[in-house]
């Protein structure tokens, strides 16, 4: 049986209380919004590059706890970071949330292995990437804004 | 005889329910989930089916499963005499005069659609208009939306105010020589109000307008009668009714339904077919093409006769008093704000809570056994009313008790926890 703390960690509970790199970037070289339609999670991704580096990086918008923590832990993961690390990272969660999770390199992770407990709950999983697939299609250069469904 | 006005007096008649009786009938409920025992409280979304429409659509499977309508042979005769038996069932359920004016359907949607393809498509035109509410849900907005782009007709919504009851002096401000459909629902899914609809319709006959009544939310829980209710259109699912998923029924007035085109062509709904003219079949067949859900409906029948051998009235004092108890004890909650306070409402309380979104919630409560629906409940201008995302819903049946609102209230104090 599942246990619920599992699910609702302390960091999750912790990030989202208090939502790091939350609010709106001024001057953002992108920005991208992401639409959960099943639970009406609303959450922008807010990019600043600096040539082939994420110099900066918020979200804002309104979701539920798995969604705001984990894109608050998101872009805790991605600041400074290269397109091409982004890119490992988000390839090391997707595998994180959405397989059991044998092939995952969890130092690397660090503290987004909180999320990992989103596995058990198939219906909350879209809550967890719906930043990550934001951040994705953003980093793409996609314009449209995403939906899960 | 509708629920608004009787609601109350019938509280002091009713007959007591024995709830362990009536939960022994269904046997899904007594299981376990998550090792605790199952709070079903999602009876808006579909309800539990008890054994009577079990076993008569297992029996159906095993003894007279066949083809109707057509077939000389025994097996058919069967199952045509006992789908034709579950029509009359559903007949007297919502006393229509006559079984023509039961078109039996997938579901509540279907019913809709049916109405906004056939009638609305070959009878709009540009400059007509079409009054829908704020709190319907999206299976009554969308068939009109896009009835309205195919003929030209607009779409006028009723507002609703913060109690979650529908403006009626904004809906006879609506109304003009122009309104050729009014639509709106009986009770709403997510706030469980129970529209003054007989009202509505008066209005909207006043000014030479069709009814349409959306009644998905109210069959299960008050009597219907479409002759009293006047009402042009009557559309209500059986999978909210006990009966099976895939099952539907749309009333509709015989001189109406008469004069309006097929909806879907195919077997059945034919008298004869050449290649220079088809005739259609009468009432209801005209509307029922291809083969139809036949141990669906016969399926609805058996949950028909398991709601009316408890009696409707019985059921709604009875869920007028788990409605009473759980707002009294969800208003104890702190922190917990009920959206929809309509005075007259069935056992349907949605909210919300501070600092807990409503899917949280959903998994926390689920983690306890208890099942309730978070989200928009397909009816996204109602949460835009009140400009919230979503809200977390509990929606009772007569089969729930008050010590399963005790579990309820329990499971979101431990939320509470969880996020304190």
């Amino acid at each position: 049986m599942f246990d619920l703390k599992d699910l609702y960690q302390e960091v999750i509970v912790d990030h989202n209380r208090s939502p790091r790199n939350f609010g709106k970037l001024e001057n953002a070289d992108r920005s991208l919004e992401g639409y959960n339609p099943l639970c009406g999670d609303r959450l922008t991704v807010y990019l600043k590059l600096d040539g082939d580096q994420i110099t900066d990086i918020r979200f804002d918008g309104s979701g539920c706890a798995i969604s705001i923590a984990s894109a608050s832990l998101m872009t805790e993961a991605m600041k400074d970071k290269t397109i091409a690390e982004a890119r490992l990272i988000f390839n090391n969660f997707h595998e994180l949330v959405t397989t059991d999770g044998t092939d995952i390199d969890h130092d690397k992770l660090g503290k987004l292995m909180a999320i990992a407990g989103v596995r058990d709950y198939p219906t909350r999983v879209k809550c967890a990437t719906l930043c990550w697939h934001t951040l994705h299609s953003a980093i793409a250069g996609e314009q449209t804004s995403v939906s899960t469904e | 005889m509708t629920f608004d006005n009787t609601a109350k007096k019938l509280q002091s008649q009713a007959t007591v329910l024995d709830i362990e009786q009536i939960r022994a009938d269904f046997p899904i409920l007594s299981q376990q989930v998550h090792g605790k025992p199952l709070v079903y409280l999602d009876n808006a979304a579909t309800t539990q089916k008890p054994n009577q429409v079990i076993e008569t659509i297992d029996q159906y499977y095993r003894q007279y499963n066949s083809n109707i309508h057509r077939g000389v042979h025994t097996l058919s005769e069967r199952g045509t005499a006992a789908y034709e038996k579950a029509r009359l069932t559903i007949r007297d359920f919502i006393n229509a005069s006559s079984e023509k004016e039961i078109i039996l359907l997938s579901g509540a949607t279907e019913a809709i659609n049916l109405v906004a393809q056939s009638y609305g498509r070959s009878r709009l035109s540009e400059g007509d208009e079409i009054i829908i509410s704020q709190m319907e849900h999206h299976s009554n907005i969308v068939p009109w939306q896009i009835v309205a782009e195919q003929t030209g007709a607009s779409l006028k919504v009723i507002p609703i105010n913060d109690a979650g009851e529908l403006i009626m002096d904004e809906y006879r401000k609506l109304l003009t020589d122009k309104t050729r459909l009014v639509a709106v629902g009986h009770i709403s899914n997510a706030l469980g109000s129970i529209n003054p609809i007989k009202e509505i319709i008066d209005l909207a006959h006043e000014y030479g307008a069709l009814a349409l009544v959306d009644g998905a939310q109210a069959v299960p829980h008050t009597v219907v009668d479409v002759q009293a209710l006047d009402c042009d259109f009557y559309a209500f699912s059986g999978h909210k009714l006990f009966g099976p998923t895939g099952t539907g029924v749309l009333y509709g007035k015989q001189t109406l339904l008469e004069d309006m085109p097929p909806y879907q062509a195919g077997g059945d709904m034919i008298k004869m077919v050449t290649f220079e003219k088809t005739i259609y079949n009468d009432l209801p067949y005209k509307f029922e093409a291809g083969t139809p859900h036949i141990s669906g409906v016969i399926g609805l029948g058996a949950a028909i006769e398991y709601v009316n051998n408890i009696g409707l009235q019985a059921i709604a004092a009875y869920e007028h008093e788990l409605l009473d108890y759980a707002t009294e004890a969800l208003t104890t909650v702190k922190g917990l704000r009920i959206i929809g306070t309509a005075a007259n409402k069935v056992s349907v309380l949605s909210f919300i809570m501070d600092n807990i979104h409503p899917h949280d919630l959903g998994t926390i409560l689920d983690h306890a056994g208890i099942a309730i629906r978070t989200g928009h409940h397909c009816a996204m201008p109602v949460m835009q009313h009140f400009q919230i995302p979503a809200t977390a819903r509990a929606s009772m049946a007569f089969y729930n008790t008050k010590q399963e609102i005790d579990c309820l209230v329990q499971g979101i104090e431990y939320a509470k926890k969880v996020f304190a």
